[in-house]
């Protein structure tokens, strides 16, 4: 019962969704939320789903950005094929960096995530493609599967959503798949996983690489979107705003993390005639969300529709 | 290689900074038997499980099962292999479902585990086999609460329940009955009796009488050290051991 509740739910979001450039919504605003949104689950593939806290995400969203923009501008290639050849490369650098840091745990797994990810950025400050403090500017949109033309903003949404749908349902799939099982098993108790005979290095590389694609395709599109990949992408703070983005919205739940950035990135759009106060507003918010709940908006509202339903 | 000894040590030891946890042990389990370690609080009984499961990397000394040595292994192949272990503190996964807790460990079997394109449908084919070891357990009917919200005896309970999953050829108990009131103690001596009939069992208990009722042979650690071995007739009428028990507070028997 509660799943075809559920699935009305989706449906109802779904339709929206599509209707949201015709009923006032600003296309160029929804294209963003849903880039975020894609970012922040993919990160909550990792934290929520894994127990993994990376500290630094952003590198796989800004590089897949990076080259998205470099392969659609310079070498005019079509935006899906831009699109995955980065994801591919997400994935690539996610190999790598995921080999290195899932050997440690907790805090360490961080912090080398963070060193990882500070080694990437400070990489794109210096090579000459990315244009350093400019940043790759005016990527054309050109045309999907080289036919259809992306330049109208309309248009390019409805391309982003389907890739959204596409990131979101893969999601789902994988959190609700065998290897998905083993995952939770290893969130919840490591040792006990290790001695039912899983080698939990390897199921955790494979979950990192997997979310790190995920995150660059959320990166690849917004770069192709918005006409833009900057340093912004790769810095440390993305990182941190993805943190916030999943906590607010509710980490292990897997419709907490779209909650969580569409309002991060409604508070930095609609407040930001306040300038830098965003940046204290958006840390007023955090504490808020870790003093007062804790679960994140949509991790309460389950939790309160459940108890709610236990004493029913 | 079937020999009559499942798992032997050979001078197994153990040292913390300046301080030797386990020193030079010999241990041999019988095939087919329930095999108990104890000792005062502090003896390396724990230490010597690690060791065993790899979860600790022995400083000196060799580990063979069934002949073969397994003292370089990782903790994921000993498993594989058929060691599997229990915990001192009950080890559930608590946000999974009981049947799930079970499923998880009989899932590594099917080779799909990584496969994060499938349906977990395709796991459903498991669930009679769940529900087969959660009926030796008696908790049939908990199959589909949260396992976090189980009595902690119940908890025990669907520990050995994924533990028995594995099919282990020598399963390793720490401390089965630890924390649990006097009916939960009958209730798993019964149900160790009765999954031990066709496999190795190996535990570390501090209940005497549980020791006493289940195990054909005691090993007696202390600082470290093999004390005394043999059946529960001989250790528990050996000086050294009740000096030993007598003189820590940790006799509970």
């Amino acid at each position: 019962m509660s799943l075809s509740k559920t699935g009305v739910l989706y449906i109802a979001v779904l339709a929206l969704a599509c209707a949201a450039p015709f009923i006032g919504g600003y296309p160029l605003f929804l294209m963003k939320c849903l880039c975020f949104a894609l970012f922040a689950c993919a990160f909550n593939l990792l934290i929520g789903f894994t127990g993994l806290l990376s500290f630094g995400h952003a590198m796989f969203f800004g590089m897949a950005a990076y080259i998205a923009a470099h392969s659609a501008k310079v070498w005019g290639w079509t935006p899906e094929v831009a699109i995955i050849a980065a994801t591919l490369g997400s994935a690539a650098l996610g190999y790598v960096t995921g080999w290195l840091a899932v050997r440690r745990q907790g805090i360490y797994f961080a912090m080398i995530t963070l060193a990882l990810s500070q080694m990437v950025y400070f990489f794109c400050v210096q090579a000459p493609f990315t244009y350093a403090e400019d940043g790759i500017q005016s990527v054309p949109r050109g045309k999907l599967f080289g036919v259809i033309s992306l330049a109208d903003d309309r248009v390019m949404y409805y391309f982003v959503l389907a890739i959204f749908v596409f990131g979101y349902w893969m999601i789902h799939r994988i959190i609700h798949s065998p290897f998905g099982q083993v995952l939770k098993s290893i969130r919840e108790n490591e040792p006990r996983a290790l001695s039912l005979g899983y080698e939990v290095h390897k199921y955790k590389l494979l979950a990192f690489v997997l979310s790190a694609a995920l995150a660059g395709m959320a990166g690849a599109t917004k770069a192709l979107a918005l006409g833009l990949a900057t340093l912004t992408d790769v810095q440390w703070q993305m990182s941190g705003e993805v943190v916030l983005m999943t906590l607010l919205g509710g980490m292990g739940t897997i419709a907490g993390p779209v909650v969580g950035s569409t309002i991060i990135i409604a508070m930095q759009n609609y407040l930001s005639g306040f300038g830098s106060w965003v940046t204290i507003i958006m840390g007023a918010t955090f504490v808020v969300c870790v003093l007062a709940f804790r679960r994140g908006i949509v991790g309460e509202l389950q939790h309160f529709l459940k108890s709610r339903s236990n004493k029913a | 290689m079937t020999g009559e000894f499942i798992l032997e040590t050979r001078d197994l030891t153990k040292e913390f900074k300046g301080f030797t946890a386990v020193d030079r042990v010999n241990l041999k389990v019988r095939r087919g038997s329930i095999h108990a370690l104890i000792g005062p609080n502090g003896a390396g009984k724990t230490t010597v499980f690690n060791l065993l499961t790899k979860f600790l990397a022995p400083t000196s000394g060799g580990i063979l099962y069934k002949g073969q040595d397994i003292t370089a292994e990782a903790p994921g192949h000993v498993a594989q292999k058929g060691i599997i272990r229990s915990f001192q503190i009950s080890a559930v996964f608590p946000n999974l479902t009981v049947l799930e807790n079970v499923r998880v460990a009989l899932q590594r079997k099917l080779g799909t585990s990584f496969h994060f394109w499938q349906s977990e449908k395709t796991l459903d084919q498991l669930n009679s086999r769940a529900m087969e070891l959660l009926e030796q357990v008696d908790l049939t009917q908990f199959a589909a609460l949260t396992a976090g919200e189980l009595p902690y005896g119940r908890k025990r309970a669907l520990e050995i329940a994924t533990t028995l999953a594995m099919d282990p050829e020598l399963m390793l108990l720490d401390e089965p009955t630890q924390g649990m009131g006097h009916e939960d103690v009958g209730r798993v001596v019964e149900l160790i009796r009765k999954v031990a009939a066709n496999r190795t069992v190996l535990m570390v208990e501090h209940n005497m009488s549980v020791v006493a009722n289940l195990s054909s042979t005691i090993t007696v650690l202390q600082r470290g050290a093999v004390l005394a071995e043999g059946p529960y007739e001989t250790v528990s009428k050996d000086p050294r051991v009740l000096e030993a028990y007598v003189g820590s507070e940790d006799a509970h028997g």
